[in-house]
């Protein structure tokens, strides 16, 4: 066998790779399995997103790690094991399952948590046992200070005046187009990220010279947000913006499809790159703008999402998935390359080098900072594509939304 | 006018979440910490179909109705009852119904997890409906009018039939009631089931219109403790009053002042009801 | 002789990071912030059998203030714990008087949905007034420190009950508890009694969430104004029994040891067997540990 099983270790893929891994037994078993730990939000309110943007990736990596037989190391190759606690999305518990990874189970390496709290929280464990921390699932503009703090610290989903900036222009492209007016209707999810990027996004809009039509938070949980779209129908906007958060990234888009929310740019974030989206509203949601996108055209990015869903059954999303994935190709790639499994060589060679990925080439700057991401996404024919981006430059221009149909 | 019709229809969804508790509260005397969890169980399962075979959600209440009385029998019989027996106050049987619910509404999580860990959304009658010259979603009118028909049928059988008066009598007192000759466990278990069929299948309703996902339960568990509370135990009226009262209020505040404010008012409205009349709307003061 | 073994048992738990490495370090930490919470929320629900769900609200103040005082308005640390408990004691002052009236599970709601409210206001607030970066509580403390801080928060809770078991007040409260209209016959101000005991657990509630905020390092309102945490606070109290000050200590502790071995042994469900273990205890330890362990004791003594 080529993963090991045991009774307190979760392993990833295991029916999905019998077959693989019974064929290939007899050229793995002698080899001890590298360990990688993560501690996953499986219940609590993060789950939902833990469990389509990480735990398939997870799950896929190993299978295509262990299909070639491993990871080469010290000369031999040696397959990798996932051992998986969940810490009910709750930081006390993050904190606890990360020790326990690092003291009890020894794994060899970590891979990120989902959201930026849990990031952060758990990177002083990380820090103070040289594992190197590629972070993909945190959004924020403290990057510098963090990584000065925890300099084993990666970031690579870009910060959140990068987001905020992403739309800003897009709606300045498409106003200078004659596309959109100045008219921008604005609400937000009144809870930690949501209360951040409305924060800076204000300026930033009237800076461009956008009027804000209507600027509206609700709360986390609202059961009828119609309310809010009639509301921001009454201001008669052009462009609709909606830091949102899973839910009501959902809630926000029925509502205006059930008033007709006529605009021309229609703006969800988080949650609207994901399959569930465009599977709830199908052709509704066509030109419909969000958080993320990626570029589907390039032959990588399409064996990726190929790949994805033969392996683990479900759709990759279209924004953090794939960084996600190229996360664990960082950290799959730099072991190789450094040839052994000592963490502080791992975190060095990491900072110098840079990595082949299903999101193109990865490097990190003297931040540890990766600044190349998709930041703007827009429905076109049933996928998710980029329309802005930082560093990467091959975002398509974005459309005006034609009702919804 | 808009405001009144939302209002209405958010009502309509409360009520959904706070009936099922109050028979399970005022007569069976179990302060069900998994109410919620119970809820979105039956949305799970109206999604589950819906997706897999294309099952309307309405439909499926055929199915979740009864599975979900059988299932809520079965824990009352099995998993409370002994706890009812054991106690010796109320203050000890809440204590410990809590503790034994608490860890079902774990136990719960972790079953709807394995089956499906990501949110449950699907498009069900998310269309635009034309009432009064207003746009209403017809998915919400749809639960609304299943809130009705739940709330008016409870109300009948509560107060027009042998055994809903039965269920009333043990709901004021559990020894009176026993003393003229009301098998106290067996109408217990019976309010037991029908609240928790009635909980699931409007779990399945509201999963039209509501993203859920398997840890999400203790919301909706929080906002029907305050709906029962500010209605006023162990009556059904209550529960659909302050219902009304909390969707009014909300989508008036949303409206008017500011979407940001909506829950503020709404606590607030029900501290103000608990401050004024101390056992809820309806309730019987606690002697 | 007592005074001499607590002291002993006080300087055991004080040296555990020194001997510890930091995975036992991060269970006592975590078991540290339920014992200050729990034996401190005891001390009012003990002995007025009122069940308070507020704990969230007030950890969630402690943490809450802690965040944007250090991330928006530069403050200190010290600063800020020291006046987030206080803005909490004010607001248990205020829904203490509030709740005088209310009786069993009508009080066991109200302060239910005050957790939600309080998150409501201040995320609304935050929002549209002060605005934010991101609530960022970066400190040099290590796990260690912070441990120490909760165990000495720990310590005056246990100093503060035992004074009160011996005091009038305390005396007082027991009344109440048992039958109201007789504590006030005997000419005692039972409102007062009250309200004081609730603004003590508001005050060391906020604390702890003060306290914890380094440990957490970004503070989201709903992580930190957790419905959940007030739960779990009010179950291992309840657990270990709330008629000791020791009670909720014995409960913590089994609580926390069983949660990590469920965890460690089920990491796929962990949720579920947690759920299961629940079920276990209220059928199989009904009067809590300290009602184990007395029966224990009586049968021992036989």
């Amino acid at each position: 066998m080529t993963y090991t099983l045991k009774r307190r270790a979760m392993v990833f893929g295991a029916g999905a790779a019998l077959g693989i891994s019974t064929l290939m037994a007899s050229t793995a078993l002698a080899a001890e399995p590298i360990k990688f730990g993560v501690v996953a939000h499986l219940t609590g309110p993060l789950a939902g997103g833990e469990a389509v943007t990480h735990t398939p990736n997870i799950e896929f990596w190993a299978n295509q790690v262990n299909a070639r037989g491993g990871l080469k190391v010290d000369g031999e190759m040696r397959p990798v094991e996932i051992i998986t606690y969940d810490d009910k999305t709750n930081p006390a518990e993050h904190i606890k399952a990360v020790q326990r990874l690092a003291t009890q189970d020894e794994v060899d390496f970590m891979l990120s948590p989902y959201g930026t709290g849990f990031n952060i929280a758990a990177a002083p464990i990380y820090a103070k046992y040289n594992y190197p921390l590629v972070a993909v699932s945190a959004i924020t503009d403290q990057i510098p200070t963090l990584t000065k703090r925890f300099p084993n610290m990666f970031f690579t989903l870009g910060t959140t005046s990068g987001f905020v900036e992403g739309v800003r222009d897009t709606l300045v492209t498409m106003r200078d187009a004659g596309t959109i007016g100045n008219r921008v209707a604005m609400v937000n999810v009144a809870d930690a990220f949501g209360i951040e990027l409305a924060d800076k996004a204000r300026p930033m809009l009237a800076e461009a010279g956008f009027e804000i039509v209507y600027d509206k938070s609700y709360p986390l949980g609202t059961p009828d947000l119609s309310p809010v779209i009639k509301g921001a129908k009454n201001a008669e906007p052009d462009t609709f913006v909606a830091w949102s958060y899973p839910p009501d990234t959902f809630g926000l888009t029925e509502q205006a499809i059930i008033e007709d929310l006529n605009v021309k740019v229609f703006y969800t974030a988080v949650a609207t790159a994901f399959p569930a989206y465009a599977g709830k509203f199908g052709s509704k949601i066509e030109g419909n703008i969000g958080a993320g996108g990626v570029n589907p055209d390039t032959p990588i990015m399409q064996e990726y999402r190929t790949n994805h869903k033969a392996v683990t059954g479900k759709e990759a999303d279209y924004w953090a998935s794939a960084t996600y994935y190229s996360s664990l190709q960082v950290l799959e790639q730099a072991i190789e390359g450094v040839g052994t499994i000592d963490r502080a060589a791992t975190v060095e060679f990491i900072k110098t080098n840079s990595f082949d990925t299903v999101i193109g080439t990865i490097s990190f700057n003297e931040n540890n900072n990766s600044e190349r991401y998709w930041s703007v996404g827009q429905w076109r024919d049933g996928v998710f594509r980029a329309v802005a981006d930082t560093g990467m430059g091959d975002s398509v221009s974005a459309v005006a939304k034609d009702g919804w149909n | 006018m808009d405001i009144l019709l939302s209002g209405l229809l958010l009502g309509g969804t409360y009520a959904l979440m706070a009936m099922g508790l109050n028979l399970q509260y005022g007569v069976a005397r179990i302060m069900n910490l998994a109410n919620g969890e119970m809820l979105v169980l039956g949305g799970l399962a109206a999604f589950w179909l819906f997706s897999a075979a294309a099952i309307s959600p309405l439909l499926t209440n055929v199915i979740v109705a009864p599975l979900a009385f059988v299932g809520n029998w079965l824990v009352y019989r099995f998993l409370l009852l002994p706890l009812v027996r054991r106690a010796k106050t109320q203050g000890q049987l809440e204590v410990d119904s809590i503790l034994a619910t608490f860890g079902m509404s774990f136990v719960l999580v972790g079953v709807m997890v394995s089956i499906h860990g990501e949110y449950f959304t699907y498009s069900f009658l998310a269309d635009p409906f034309t009432l009064l010259g207003k746009t209403v979603a017809l998915n919400r009118l749809v639960a609304f009018v299943g809130a009705c028909a739940i709330g008016g049928a409870l109300y009948y059988w509560l107060n027009r039939t042998y055994s809903g008066t039965a269920v009333r009598a043990v709901s004021v007192s559990t020894e009176a009631a026993g003393l003229v000759g009301i098998n106290v466990d067996r109408v217990s278990a019976l309010a037991f089931a029908i609240g928790g069929a009635v909980t699931a299948v409007g779990g399945s309703l509201i999963s039209t219109f509501i993203t859920l996902d398997a840890s999400i339960g203790v919301i909706f568990t929080m906002k029907a403790l305050i709906i029962l509370i500010m209605g006023g135990v162990g009556d059904i009226r209550g529960a659909i009053i302050a219902a009304l009262i909390l969707g009014l209020v909300e989508t008036a505040v949303a409206t008017v002042i500011d979407p940001g404010l909506t829950l503020v008012a709404a606590y607030a409205i029900f501290l103000c009801v608990l401050l004024f009349r101390p056992q809820g709307l309806f309730g019987r003061k606690t002697t | 002789m007592q005074n001499l073994a607590l002291g002993g048992l006080l300087l055991a738990a004080a040296v555990v990071p020194l001997v510890s490495d930091g995975y036992w370090l991060s269970i006592a930490t975590t078991a540290m912030m339920y014992i200050a919470l729990s034996t401190s929320w005891a001390l009012f629900s003990g002995p007025t059998h009122l069940i308070a769900l507020s704990t969230g609200a007030f950890f969630g103040i402690g943490g809450y203030m802690v965040g944007t005082g250090m991330s928006d308005y530069e403050q200190s640390f010290w600063t800020m714990a020291l006046i987030a408990p206080l803005v909490a004691t004010a607001l248990a002052l205020l829904v203490g008087l509030a709740t005088l009236r209310l009786s069993g599970v009508y009080f066991v709601i109200f302060t239910l949905g005050l957790a939600e409210m309080v998150r409501n206001l201040v995320s609304w607030v935050q929002n549209n007034f002060l605005g934010s970066r991101g609530l960022y509580v970066l400190t040099d403390f290590t796990e260690a420190h912070i441990y120490w801080m909760l165990l000495a928060v720990a310590a005056v809770v246990f100093l503060a009950g035992s004074w009160l078991n011996r005091s009038r007040l305390g005396f007082a409260l027991r009344i109440i508890g048992n039958d109201e209209e007789v504590a006030r016959h005997v000419g005692i101000n039972t409102a007062w009694s009250k309200v004081i005991l609730f603004m003590t657990t508001g005050f060391f509630a906020a604390l702890v969430g003060a306290i914890v905020a380094p440990r957490y390092s970004y503070i989201e309102p709903n992580v930190v104004f957790s419905p959940e945490l007030s739960f779990m606070v009010v179950i291992m109290a309840l657990l270990g029994g709330v008629h000791r000050l020791w009670g909720p200590l014995v409960g913590v502790i089994p609580f926390t040891l069983a949660w990590e071995a469920i965890t460690v042994s089920f990491p796929n469900s962990t949720t579920l067997f947690l759920g299961l273990s629940f079920l276990l205890i209220v059928y199989l330890i009904p009067h809590g540990f300290t009602g184990l362990f007395e029966t224990m004791l009586g049968r021992m003594r036989k």
